[in-house]
Order: C-alpha cells, then structure tokens, then sequence
C-alpha cells in the first residue's frame, strides 16, 4: 500500500474526520474519562485496539457477512474484542480497571468503532481497514488527551498523579466534575471549528 | 453483598442527583442528534425509558441466573448486547404492527437504540453496584425517566435557541454541549437530596 495512502487516512482519521470533534461520535466515554490522565490514556489505548481490530475483522469477514444481520456481527465482533480488554485490564491494572468502571464495557456502543466499521471496514480490504481504525481511534485518543490535561492539571493540580501546580494553586474543583466535561468539549469544538472557518475564508 | 439502598431513593436518585445523562454522561449521541424537537425527544424518551426498564430486568435474570452459576460473568457484555438487540427487534415489530405512525415517526433512531450508551451503560452499573432484582428495575426506570427528562429539556432550550445570534463556530453541537453543561450544574443543586454511591 502507498505511503500517500497511509498519510491520507490518518490526517483524515486525526484531523479532517475526527471521530470527536468532526463527527460528534463515540463521547460519552470522551466525557466521562477525562478527568484523569491515566484513565484517558488506557481507555484510548483501550479504544484503538479494538477499533483496529474490529476494522480489520470486519473487513475480512465482508464477503460472507449476510447484508441484513451484519449490525449483529458487527456488535458481536466488538464484542468480544472488549472483552480482551476488560479480561486484560482486570488482570494486569486492577486499580485502573475499577476506576473506569463500566466505561470500558461501554466501548462497546462507542459509535467511533461502529461508524468505522459500517462507513469504511464494509467496503475495503484488511490492511487499509485496520490502518483506518487506528487513525481513528488515534484521533479520539488525542482530544480526549488534550481534554484531559486541562481538566486533570486544573482540578487536581496533578499530571499523571504527579503534583505540578505551585503550592498556592486551590484545586478548581469543578473541572473534574460532570458539567466542565461538557464545558470543555464545547470550547474544543469552538477552536477547532474556527481554526477551519479561518482556513477556508483564506483560499476563496 | 448488596447495596443497602431502597428501591424509591435509587428511583429517584437517577432522575435527579444521577441522571444518567447529566452525571454519567451516557446516551449523548442520540442526545444532541434527536433533541431539536419537543415532540420526538418525548417519543424518543419513552421508547428508551420502555426498553430499559425492561432489558435491566432481562439482564438480571440472564446475569444471575445463566452467567454467574456457569462461571460466564466474563460473557456479560455479550449476553447484555444480544438481550438488547433482541428486545429492540421486538419491540420494533410490536410498534410497526400495533402503530404504524409511530414506527414512522421513531424512525431510523428506533433500532439505533440497541447502541445507545445508556441502556448497555444501565445494565453494567447494576452489576457493579450489586443492585437486586427489585434495585435494578428501579434504577432502570428511573434512568430512563432522567434520560428523558434531560433530553425533552435539552429540546426545548434548543427550540428557543433558533432565534438566538450565536457564534458561526458554535452553532450546532458546540452550544448544545454548552446547554447540556449549564443543565448538569443546576442538576448538581439536586445532590444535596439524595447521595448514590
């Protein structure tokens, strides 16, 4: 496969289609997560291995899916790729399995992974659909990281667990909260989508 | 070990202090894609509120009675999925053969319930919350009720917002998340009232 191919699918993964900010897609989980960076490192990690790998099965099963049970097979093939997830997590991270809680069964109804799955992994072959996934999953991994650190470093004063605000800096409490998830989402979408108003009013 | 709450207060605890939507965030997607119109956010509403209410008590049976004495637990989100696929199929046949209007009316975001992150989301916190049977159900109606709350709520601001000058960039989803963030700040003011672990 090409170079330019791979490039192609991942600005569109990162960037031009962002499962998040573009798509509105898959953010319960974006929300929920996001006060801490460690959750939102695992829960993202968690996310490109099974966007990737239920791409890329998807794909290879596409040719003998029945059309009219294929949502069934989709969410199946997720399925029980969550499962390896949450079997792994329960294993080697307990602490961090516990704190997400239901969170990483919900991967499951993520929609990313569904879009994914129906709008690209249906109609191409293995690799360029598991490379798409990834790209994806990447995508949504990257805001939510972003989001987390403004969330993590204004509410707790911490990075990863690690104190890094003066002595003086009072915790906001607020930003790890239910409603900040919300506020900051916003004010993502805001810059993004402006940031894109700017560049098409520049090349008429 | 169960949990010691009673079945009123977890009732009353997911509408308000819990709300599914608000505090836990599940069932955005359909959240801010159906919520532009009063009338089908209320249809909507009830239709999730109906499914979940039932698919919690249906897990619950499959959870304790099938996964746990055969050592499945692990196969729980399977189980849970396939019983909410199979009860939204259901339910989309009884609908399109009882009440041909509201099968239109519902739509496509009939059979997008099965991947609504609230229904699947009710059903895991029942099992790590370790509610009983009587627990459970109330947690699932009350969820659906909050759900639908938020979602009519939502509906009708964003109604009245049609008229309003907002920025380019924010017009869409960027101020319905505003909206949605506003509402679970006034919805916190419940948490005085009632507490749910």
């Amino acid at each position: 496969m090409a170079k330019t191919q791979v490039r192609t699918l991942f600005r569109k993964g990162v960037w031009e289609e962002n499962p998040v900010f573009r798509q509105i897609l898959g953010i319960c989980s974006a929300l929920a997560v996001t006060n801490l960076m460690t959750n939102t490192l695992i829960m993202g990690l968690g996310l490109i291995f099974v966007t990737a790998m239920s791409s890329a099965t998807v794909s290879a099963l596409r040719k003998i899916t029945p059309e009219r049970i294929r949502m069934m097979v989709q969410v199946l093939i997720i399925a029980s790729y969550v499962m390896m997830v949450d079997i792994f997590l329960k294993a080697y991270l307990p602490d961090i399995s516990e704190a997400l809680g239901p969170y990483v069964g919900l991967i499951i109804t993520n929609c990313i992974i569904m879009g994914r799955c129906e709008g690209f992994a249906r109609n191409n072959p293995v690799w360029p659909a598991f490379l798409d996934g990834i790209a994806s999953g990447v995508g949504y991994a990257l805001v939510l990281l972003i989001i987390a650190t403004v969330r993590e470093l204004l509410g707790f004063g911490t990075l990863f667990g690690k104190p890094l605000m003066p002595s003086t800096w009072v915790p906001w409490t607020i930003m790890i909260m239910a409603p900040a998830g919300f506020f900051m989402l916003a004010v993502f979408i805001w810059i993004a989508y402006t940031l894109e108003h700017k560049k098409t009013q520049g090349k008429p | 070990m169960e949990s010691s709450l009673s079945a009123p207060i977890i009732f009353f605890a997911s509408i308000f202090t819990n709300n599914i939507l608000l505090a836990n965030f599940l069932g955005m997607c359909s959240f801010l894609a159906i919520s532009r119109e009063l009338p089908s956010a209320v249809g909507l509403g009830l239709a999730v509120t109906f499914v979940m209410t039932c698919t919690t008590a249906l897990n619950y049976l499959v959870y304790h009675y099938l996964l746990v004495p055969f050592h499945l637990v692990h196969f729980r989100f399977i189980a849970f999925i396939i019983v909410i696929a199979a009860f939204v199929q259901l339910v989309e046949m009884v609908i399109d053969r009882y009440s041909p209007r509201l099968y239109v009316v519902l739509g496509v975001f009939l059979p997008l319930i099965t991947v609504n992150c609230a229904i699947l989301g009710v059903c895991l916190f029942m099992v790590i919350r370790k509610y009983n049977f009587v627990q459970s159900v109330a947690y699932g109606f009350g969820g659906g009720l909050g759900w639908m709350l938020a979602i009519a709520a939502l509906a009708g601001i964003r109604e009245k917002l049609k008229k309003a000058p907002i920025p380019k960039a924010l017009e869409g989803p960027g101020i319905s998340l505003i909206v949605a963030g506003l509402m679970a700040l006034s919805f916190m003011a419940f948490s005085g009232m009632i507490q749910m672990g």
